[in-house]
């Protein structure tokens, strides 16, 4: 039994020096086998472990991860939580996910700091306004929150913007979900860590895939580098390097890897509510708890497995930046990183079966996913506990790119893909 | 009145006879030029400069330089103040305005201190672990954290100054120029190579600058400086920048640099200047010369006002003439502190005593030390620190015989200044930016350099090499220089490398990783490893028992490392602790990755002057001054400023683009289309090459003629269209969509050089080459025949669909007769240099049929009245040309095209797809707001199923009515019925027809 995290036990620690906190996750070594296997320990992978073995009582599951968990892009996004997506199944999708999160903290027993301060987009042309109403309006009628803003209405909520009609490209309105905000993308990683093993699911680190063992047509576990470890089914949630692993498997997936990069400035004390996001100026920006900007933009232009990004991307975003935002040039970027994003023709992500046996995939969330993690983890882990997809997973099958039922979001992401 | 009460009698390299007033929090001092900001305020016995991020613990100055954690000021007054810079950077001038930041309502009183009182109860994740109840109250406790977070404010004003951003290239680029940098720049600059020199401090000479005894050729350090700084300036292919931060190493040797032009001159001095330059240096070879940082060690309240790195005591005294008068205790693991020791000494600043970790220390250093009186306490650690606002004495206590923890006998000492060293690690930043490895060295206790990688052509020499002694760092200084330059293929003479008569010997340094006290490490005293986010020795405990110990997993779990000083001071001590506790050897927990910057960097050199009408180009067309005079109201499209639509004086836009419309359909209309995108295609397989693109034939088009085309992705999507036509059997002009075409030049070069690469076909850009203006209307060809000798105009010899070169107004042009209206219409090409004149003849001739300009509007309403698609607006890369309703243009012929074979997917080809079709809303005046979502059933409220959207509605002043086009599921099985738009709390109903609503039969073509 885990120790449950509060305000009292956190006092009653205090009397012993913190010296009797537990573990918030095991490390054990790898079993010989396991029900489930999750290769992919970032928020998706280990979201799924927590819904298999809280929803369907799948508990001998293990997660493989080659680094520490929460290290790929799990924790190199902008912590961006939104659900206003154009098409239906998109919103239906994104909006189970805002729903789990705002639980979220209360579920896992720990707090990642889901905070609902509302979520921005700017639309800077009448064709951006022509775009935003077909997507605010398709969001309402899909009974998600989402309005439109003028421009007054704008500079109330976010004086420091540069509303003025002058400006290079002048901002005509803004969709807003209030519902939407950030979280703490750390946390999010170690609260279904800590749920997860809470309910016996091993997590093991430093364990790389290094191949599978398919016979007939169906995987029976896989190759590590710490020994080979029988499945009974896998799933595999490794988002840029999901390619990779397909090809030990024996199959291809229609997706490319990018570098996304983000930035963040010095912490300040509070200057930015909201999340502002121009997909047209392009950039987006947001205030972090610890008060520094969390900036991001579009991915770079040629495909790599390296997480750093080329400068001009940079220079771009914060040019966007500085003329969004007049006084922020002064502030300072105290750290600029890369990830590795795995991007689908049509912007939406691929949840569901293989052409083997057993062996399911989530993947091609693109600039998307941290967002979704909850949602994710929670259709996926439905999809492998009873070997057939989720309702809300279906149409995002692998099959659509051969069926040609595609979900085109390009529209839909922060930034261009 | 300029009384400075700490400043030493004489030393240093400040200016005397240039005093400087300045003010912090209020009050006013006095320093010298060449202080920086932190010797100023130790030279007036300022210690307490700043509060802690999370503990508001009173804090000093604890560096010389940019790995300060703790005294971060804000700098300057309304639009031009500064969050979070580091005093011990900041340079002295005149009337300068520093506050001390995060804290209220004074850095004495500071509410913020009451988080110390509570510290027991919120150690490193306290809040992952609580605010969780009530379920929704977060947000509320959330906004008490923010308010107490986030150290400086950042200005809410327009930043008045300019930035600016400049490229450039050189043999070798030398980061750090202290003796191993200036060393290479001597031995380099001598044989001709171009050398860019860049140093982050104002003056050139590193640690040189802070010594006191040490003697190169013969000369004194700072002589011997000067005289390098002569000869390499003298030198006119170097670069000697100063003031210039390498903060970041990117692939293939680009790095950038942030040089500060007038920071140092205060806020006005640098009008006539930027404030800040970004250069992007590509360098054949990069020399790391960044030296070396010194750790402090993490012993109980280290943290404490007066407490501070040895190195930088030294460099107070010894370069800025400050410390006098003051008291100080040295804790050292190693010999280096000694120098600190003896200089202090020699200046006039009283040293009560060497506490040496180590049981019996009989370095050279220590022996000269001790020859000088300085008691040395040999196998001692300093076990608490006492003062709050500021140190007034350290205890200290013999160390137990493993080290690991002390014996009772409790000696007191009283003094202001406590110094400590824990050795030094090579500032290695820049060399992991480049992705190679750092490795550890067990000599020096420190993480070195590993290989360089390939394509990054780089080397560390001196301190950021692990190399100390001030001879190896000149020598390994003139070598790089000479052999780098060689390499190069300079040959001429490096000179010989500088020399230094003998230096003392130093003896191994004892790695203690937490200095123990009297009581556990997390029950008495605090042991700062990361100051500047208060995370302490039993925070990375606490990380490790919870698990949180990967490198990465302690570093955000803790905060370690994450302030603005970026761990400079921290990563190691903290890092080592874990390994202790893991019982692992330091490597083996892993560095974290070290990522741009190196020091902070001011976000507006990003843009430099790339800001407000330059942030992106904006494109305007040759007649966009005839669209201004005439008053054109401007829309942006894409880069392009396009006119929108003319009013005239007491016009709305409805009745101007009424106006526009009609006339037109009735006179004639002159509308800018420069900026269709161009394509000139030209070569022996330009025809296959466009039947590939193109969804229908290509290859009998004549010359002389024109057809419109429609582009398909690989998915069978629509994803642009144009009119193309044959100049000549082997010549295409292509026209493009506005925005379009960039996407589509990238798109045919893509398939050309990617996948066709045989294929000979070569596409030039003629956007900007080409000028066009369309005549659209009856009337036009009645005024084109008015200006023209040589082109006829009647329809057999110019037919629909065909282009004729000519003479217009006297000057060349090409007329292309192809219509967006369904007009007869006339699409005049021309130089950009005639464009003007054309136009304004056109004007001036069709003045007497009341030519009408149009804009963008117009021009939508006119092609929505007869059910011409927009790409883009009709089409969002979901469309096929099916659901356009455009089979008629899909090749039965061709075997294959571009997105042919997507096409055949089961759900491309299901008939109930969404289709185009037109919308009428019940009241002709009610026009439907474009985006507009539609319903089949309207239901009390959401959610509702929905069928499509309005992709284009305007007002027809020509079928007197309002009108739409709509993309429907199954749309064209659903004519004549009622749908409904559901929004902004209104429910409009429409029915559908065909998406066509004037001059249905396509008659007026021919006018």
């Amino acid at each position: 039994m885990k120790q449950r995290y509060s305000i009292f036990s956190l006092v009653r620690n205090a009397l012993n020096y913190h010296a009797d906190w537990q573990e918030a996750w095991r490390s054990p070594d790898p079993k010989p086998a396991y029900d489930v296997i999750i290769i992919g320990g970032g928020g998706h992978g280990l979201a799924t472990a927590y819904y298999l073995a809280k929803e369907h009582g799948i508990t001998n599951v293990a997660i493989l991860e080659k680094g520490w968990i929460g290290g790929g892009n799990t924790g190199r996004n902008t912590t961006i939580v939104r659900s206003n997506y154009l098409w239906d199944e998109s919103a239906h999708l994104y909006e189970h996910a805002l729903k789990l999160w705002e639980g979220l903290s209360q579920d896992l027993n720990y707090n990642v700091m889901f905070s609902q301060r509302g979520i921005m987009n700017l639309a800077h042309t009448v064709h951006d306004m022509q775009a935003l109403r077909r997507r605010v309006y398709a969001i309402q009628l899909n009974g998600i929150d989402s309005e439109i803003l003028t421009p007054a209405q704008i500079k109330e909520l976010v004086p420091m913007l540069d509303c003025s009609p002058n400006a290079r490209y002048p901002i005509m309105g803004a969709s807003f979900q209030r519902r939407g905000g950030t979280a703490r993308h750390d946390a999010v990683a170690w609260g279904y860590a800590r749920g997860a093993d809470e309910r016996g699911v091993d997590i093991i680190q430093n364990c790389e895939v290094t191949g599978f063992k398919i016979v007939n047509g169906t995987v029976q576990g896989v190759e590590t580098t710490r020994g080979f470890i029988g499945a009974k089914k896998v799933g595999v949630v490794v988002a840029g390097h999901s390619g990779v692993i397909a090809g030990m498997a024996g199959f291809r997936l229609p997706l490319e890897s990018h570098p996304l990069q983000a930035l963040v400035s010095e912490p300040i004390k509070p200057i930015l509510d909201t999340v502002v996001m121009s997909p047209q100026v392009h950039v987006y920006v947001s205030q972090s708890d610890k008060g520094e900007l969390v900036l991001g933009a579009g991915i770079d232009a040629f495909n790599s497995y390296a997480q750093a990004g080329s400068p001009p991307i940079v220079e771009n975003q914060l040019n966007a930046l500085c003329d969004l935002f007049p006084a922020f040039s002064r502030l300072r970027m105290m750290r600029q990183w890369g990830g590795i994003v795995d991007t689908c023709p049509d912007a939406s992500p691929i949840i569901g079966k293989t052409p083997v046996q057993n062996l399911f995939i989530n993947c091609g969330w693109g600039t998307g996913g941290f967002k979704a993690t909850p949602g994710s983890g929670n259709v996926f882990a439905h999809t492998i506990a009873r070997g057939e997809p989720h309702p809300l997973a279906v149409p995002f099958a692998l099959e659509r790119f051969t069926t040609g039922y595609l979900i085109d979001e390009h529209g839909a992401a922060g930034v261009a893909h | 009145m300029t009384a400075q009460k700490n400043r030493l009698g004489q030393g240093g390299r400040i200016d005397r006879t240039k005093p400087l007033r300045f003010t912090f929090d209020g009050k006013i001092y006095y320093g010298y030029q060449g202080d920086t900001l932190a010797s100023a305020l130790l030279a007036n016995g300022v210690t307490l400069v700043g509060r802690s991020f999370k503990y508001h613990r009173p804090r000093g100055i604890l560096s010389a330089g940019a790995e300060e954690p703790n005294a971060l000021i804000q700098l300057g007054l309304g639009d031009r103040t500064e969050p979070n810079l580091r005093a011990t950077q900041i340079e002295l001038y005149d009337g300068l305005v520093a506050e001390s930041q995060n804290r209220w309502p004074s850095l004495t009183t500071d509410f913020g201190a009451a988080n110390s009182v509570i510290q027991k109860f919120i150690p490193s994740g306290f809040y992952y672990k609580t605010f969780m109840w009530p379920a929704k109250a977060w947000m509320f406790y959330e906004k008490f954290i923010r308010q107490a977070a986030g150290l400086g404010k950042g200005p809410t004003e327009q930043d008045p100054d300019r930035y600016d951003k400049l490229y450039a290239s050189c043999d070798l680029l030398i980061i750090g120029a202290g003796p191993s940098g200036l060393a290479t720049a001597l031995a380099a600059g001598r044989t001709g190579a171009r050398v860019i020199l860049v140093d982050e401090q104002q003056e050139l000479g590193g640690s040189l600058l802070s010594e006191r005894t040490a003697e190169i050729d013969g000369k004194a350090a700072a002589d011997w400086v000067a005289a390098a700084v002569a000869e390499l300036t003298a030198m006119p292919d170097v670069t000697l920048l100063s003031r210039t931060v390498a903060w970041a190493y990117y692939d293939h040797n680009s790095v950038s640099l942030m040089e500060r032009v007038t920071d140092h001159l205060g806020p006005v001095a640098g009008a006539n200047q930027p404030r800040q330059r970004l250069w992007r240096v590509r360098a054949k070879e990069v020399i790391l010369a960044t030296g070396a940082i010194e750790r402090p060690l993490v012993y109980s309240d280290n943290d404490r006002p007066g407490c501070m790195l040895a190195s930088a005591a030294r460099t107070y005294a010894n370069r800025y003439g400050s410390m006098r008068g003051q008291r100080a205790v040295i804790m050292t693991n190693n010999d280096g502190a000694y120098r600190t020791a003896l200089d202090l000494t020699d200046a006039g600043v009283t040293v009560f005593a060497v506490v040496d970790l180590r049981s019996n220390p009989q370095g050279e250093l220590v022996k000269a030390a001790r020859a000088k009186g300085i008691e040395i306490i040999a196998g001692h650690a300093i076990t608490g620190v006492k003062g709050k606002l500021a140190v007034t004495g350290v205890d200290v206590m013999p160390l137990t015989a493993d080290g690991k923890g002390v014996t009772s006998a409790s000696r007191h000492i009283h003094c202001d200044l406590v110094l400590s060293s824990g050795g030094w690690q090579p500032t290695v930043h820049l060399h992991s930016q480049t992705r190679a490895k750092v490795v550890w060295s067990d000599d020096i206790q420190a993480f070195v350099p590993g290989d360089k990688l390939p394509g990054q052509n780089n080397r560390s020499i001196g301190g950021a090499h692990g190399v100390f002694r001030l001879a190896d760092c000149l020598a390994e200084g003139h070598a790089a220089g000479s052999e780098g330059a060689a390499k190069l293929g300079f040959g001429g003479q490096s000179g010989q490398a500088p020399t230094v008569s003998d230096e003392p010997a130093e003896e191994a340094l004892l790695p203690v990783w937490i200095v123990p006290s009297d009581k556990p490490v997390g029950q008495g005293g605090k042991h700062f490893v990361d100051y500047q986010n208060d995370v302490t020795a039993a925070d990375v405990m606490l990380a490790h028992r919870e698990g949180y110990r990967s490198v990465e997993h302690l570093k955000r779990y803790t905060t370690m490392g994450m302030a603005t000083d970026q761990g400079k001071t921290s990563n190691v001590n903290a890092l080592a602790i874990m390994a202790g506790l893991r019982n692992v050897e330091i490597p083996s927990v892993g560095t974290t990755t070290f990522r741009p910057p190196y020091t902070p960097v001011t976000l507006g050199t990003f843009s430099g002057i790339d800001k407000g009408d330059f942030l992106d180009p904006i494109r305007k067309t040759a007649m966009h001054q005839w669209h201004e005079q005439h008053g054109a109201v401007f829309e942006c499209v894409g880069q392009w400023h396009r006119p929108y639509y003319y009013p005239k004086p007491g016009e709305s836009m409805h009745d101007a683009v009424n106006r526009e419309v009609k006339a037109a359909r009735t006179g004639v209309t002159i509308v800018d289309a420069t900026t269709l995108g161009k394509i000139d295609i030209q070569g022996p397989d330009a025809a296959w090459f466009l039947n590939m693109v193109y969804t229908n034939a290509w290859t009998k088009l004549e010359p002389g003629r024109c057809r419109y085309g429609l582009m398909l992705g690989e998915d069978g999507m629509v994803f642009d269209d144009g009119v193309t036509s044959r100049i000549s059997e082997n010549h295409f002009h292509m026209t493009t969509t506005t925005g379009g075409a960039p996407r589509v030049m990238s798109w045919l070069e893509e398939w050309h050089q990617c996948e066709w690469p045989d294929k000979k076909v070569y596409f030039t850009s003629v956007t900007e080459q080409w000028s066009v203006m369309a005549l659209n209307g009856p009337l036009s060809r009645k005024l084109l025949e008015e200006l023209t000798t040589d082109i006829p105009l009647d329809d057999d010899s110019f037919p629909f669909m065909s282009f004729k070169d000519g003479h217009l107004a006297g000057v060349p042009v090409r007329i292309f007769r192809i219509s967006f209206t369904g007009e007869l219409a006339f699409e005049v090409n021309c130089k950009p240099s005639h464009a003007l004149h054309i136009w304004r003849a056109l004007m001036q001739a069709g003045e007497k049929y009341d030519i009408t300009p149009y804009g963008t509007e117009a021009m939508h309403v006119l092609r929505a009245e007869k059910g011409f698609i927009i790409v883009g607006q009709e089409t969002d890369g979901t469309i096929t040309p099916y659901d356009l309703g455009m089979g008629w243009i899909m090749a039965k012929s061709k075997t294959d095209f571009l997105g042919r074979r997507s096409l055949t997917r089961e759900d491309t080809k299901r008939p109930d797809r969404k289709h185009l079709v037109g919308l009428l809303t019940d009241n002709p005046n009610e026009v439907l707001l474009e985006g507009g979502q539609i319903v089949a059933h309207v239901k009390d409220k959401p959610p509702m199923d929905m069928i499509g959207h309005v992709t284009s509605s305007y007002y027809s002043p020509n079928c007197n009515r309002s009108i739409a086009l709509a993309l429907v599921k199954n749309g064209r099985n659903r004519m004549g019925e009622t749908v409904y738009l559901p929004y902004e709390g209104k429910v409009i109903p429409a029915r559908i027809t065909e998406p066509k609503f004037f001059d249905l039969e396509g008659k007026r073509i021919n006018g």
